[in-house]
């Protein structure tokens, strides 16, 4: 696995300094035609070019543009005018996007240069990244497993070095998740931080847009041009930007109260616990406090978020009724048929279980007793963050019980597939900020990722300490 | 079993699903799996417990009530599968 030659800070540097954006984006264009993971559904050569020419004459017209001349990946769910986006859904099939998403409107204001969609699960809907109408993203290490998802095909552009800035959206960890499997860092910011006007809804309650980068630099660089309030999200919020990282990722370290919860270590494979430990050792020898801290109800975030996650889901993709966009079924006698037809068509066999799980919390008789009954537990795990963050700073843990498993693995058995997320979900849950962290390789020479939460509103802090543990491990 | 094929066909038709009549065992199972699966929670003790429903604590949100372009009509036509010069076009919905 080769990154993309040059960091996006580095990129924007030399842009900005009068080199050409044209050559990079040309590279960037090369490599995504030559992908054989299947990471990339949607190619954009014209626009790109076009796009890097514009980005020449602005700097050359004396702006200086922080992301000037960046290649980035976009993941399917998020709309860039003019351009195909269809979430990897056939119920989406040949849609046109009318506008583009707040977040990538602001990287390309800032300079980027938007070169490829990526592929991920149906709708975001996945861990594998095997529920794509596209096919399945295969690891850039090892063909027969999986890059994990829902944004599996972002984390892939990043790791293979397809270009050096992707954009994901992590529900319930589909952010942290491929990008640990990769080894990439990949970032889930405070719920509202980033607008998510453009974004292919999903649980609306959950959803955050993040970047994918090889450096916490870079992705800290995308959240700040990302994050700020947008008066076509009205959950995005006015807060202050996050403060820039520290010039020395290590000094961040030096008497941070780093949290753990013991109780992770019997959860992971013995690949995967060698590097936690490792990473505690680190992390204490450069100058960090551990603490023992508790989350007693993240045995019962699965539970809340399937019932959160589908519920919200079953509302959202209401919307795709096969009248004001993408597949509508052939045939059809009346218009009660047109939307069930059209929709039983259209979706996948996964989003069509989330639907009707999703219904059926909701429906009569069952609303108290599952839907407001989770929404209740999510309170109590929001609780346990708050008693977590009055011990420490930010809390250390793993991302994924494994590394990256086999295509096909935990296919057949839905369940299987949702348990793995048990580490991601309770960041959703409770609307705070985590990043993922290359943190070494396990068995097979697959990476092992690592992440940090922390508070509400504390992203500088955590992308901080990510800083600091890459610094210290190496990276 | 808590959820039953019968179970299956209602909620296809509350979610506008048309699922292979064949399917419907199967796609019971595994959603039983998950129903027993997310029924925990029904254990622990949420007595006086808040439910969280809004995780941006921001409510009443407008914006100020001034007019503002929006999005093209003739764009927002062409992705429709069936469309006039101005509107969605649908199969007939009244018999008469």
């Amino acid at each position: 696995m080769t990154a993309f030659p040059a960091t996006a800070s580095a990129i924007a540097a030399t842009v900005n300094a009068g080199g050409s954006a044209l050559p990079l984006v040309e590279e960037s264009l090369r490599r995504c035609a030559a992908d054989t993971t299947n990471a990339l559904v949607r190619h954009h050569p014209q626009r790109a070019r076009e796009r890097a020419a514009v980005v020449d004459a602005r700097i050359r017209a004396g702006e200086r543009l922080p992301l000037a001349g960046v290649p980035l990946v976009v993941k399917d769910n998020l709309l860039v005018e003019g351009c195909g986006a269809e979430a990897c859904s056939r119920i989406l099939e040949g849609f046109v996007a009318p506008y583009t998403a707040s977040a990538v409107a602001r990287l390309e204001a800032a300079g980027a240069i938007v070169v490829a969609h990526a592929n991920m699960d149906e709708f975001a809907m996945g861990s594998s990244n095997e529920s794509s109408c596209r096919g399945p993203v295969r690891h850039p290490l090892d063909p027969t497993r999986i890059p994990g998802g829902s944004s599996g095909g972002s984390a892939v552009a990043v790791a293979a070095g397809l270009a050096p800035l992707a954009l994901g959206s992590d529900t319930g960890g589909s952010i942290r998740q491929p990008a640990g499997l990769c080894g990439v860092v990949g970032f889930k910011p405070t719920y509202g931080r980033i607008s998510r006007y453009g974004l292919i809804a999903y649980g609306s309650s959950l959803d955050q847009i993040g970047p994918l980068a090889t450096t916490v630099v870079d992705a800290d660089l995308a959240l700040r041009v990302m994050a700020g309030r947008d008066p076509a999200d009205s959950t995005s919020a006015e807060r202050p930007l996050p403060a820039p990282l520290p010039a020395d990722p290590r000094a961040a370290l030096r008497g941070l109260r780093v949290g753990y919860v013991a109780a992770h270590e019997a959860g992971l494979a013995a690949d995967v616990r060698a590097r936690l430990i490792a990473a505690k050792a680190a992390l204490a020898s450069a100058g960090a406090t551990l603490v023992p801290v508790e989350l007693p109800n993240e045995r019962h975030a699965i539970a809340v978020y399937y019932i959160l996650a589908t519920g919200e889901a079953a509302s959202n993709l209401s919307r795709f009724d096969g009248i004001r966009y993408g597949r509508r079924a052939e045939g059809a006698k009346d218009l009660g048929q047109v939307y069930a037809r059209s929709r039983a068509e259209g979706f996948g066999s996964e989003v069509q279980r989330r639907i009707m799980l999703g219904t059926y919390v909701l429906s009569t008789g069952f609303y108290d007793a599952y839907y407001r009954k989770a929404q209740q537990v999510r309170t109590l795990i929001i609780r346990d963050f708050a008693a977590v963050f009055a011990a420490c700073d930010v809390l250390l843990g793993p991302i994924s019980p494994t590394t990256a498993f086999r295509a096909g693995e935990k296919t057949s058995d839905p369940l299987q597939m949702y348990l793995a997320d048990i580490f991601t979900i309770s960041a959703n849950l409770a609307g705070i900020p985590a990043v993922a962290v290359p943190a070494g390789s396990g068995d097979h020479g697959l990476p092992v990722g690592l992440q940090f939460h922390g508070p509400a509103w504390s992203d500088d802090r955590v992308l901080a300490a990510g800083a600091g543990l890459a610094a210290v491990l190496g990276g | 079993m808590t959820i039953t094929a019968a179970d299956v066909r209602h909620l296809a038709r509350l979610a506008s699903l048309d699922p292979d009549p064949a399917e419907l065992e199967r796609i019971a199972a595994k959603l039983d799996t998950i129903v027993d699966y997310v029924r925990q929670l029904q254990a622990v003790d949420t007595t006086g417990v808040e439910p969280a429903v809004d995780m941006s604590g921001m409510v009443g949100v407008t914006r100020p009530d001034v007019p503002g372009p929006l999005l093209d009509r003739a764009t927002l036509l062409a992705n429709a599968p069936a469309h006039s010069d101005a509107a969605f076009l649908v199969p007939k919905v009244v018999e008469r």
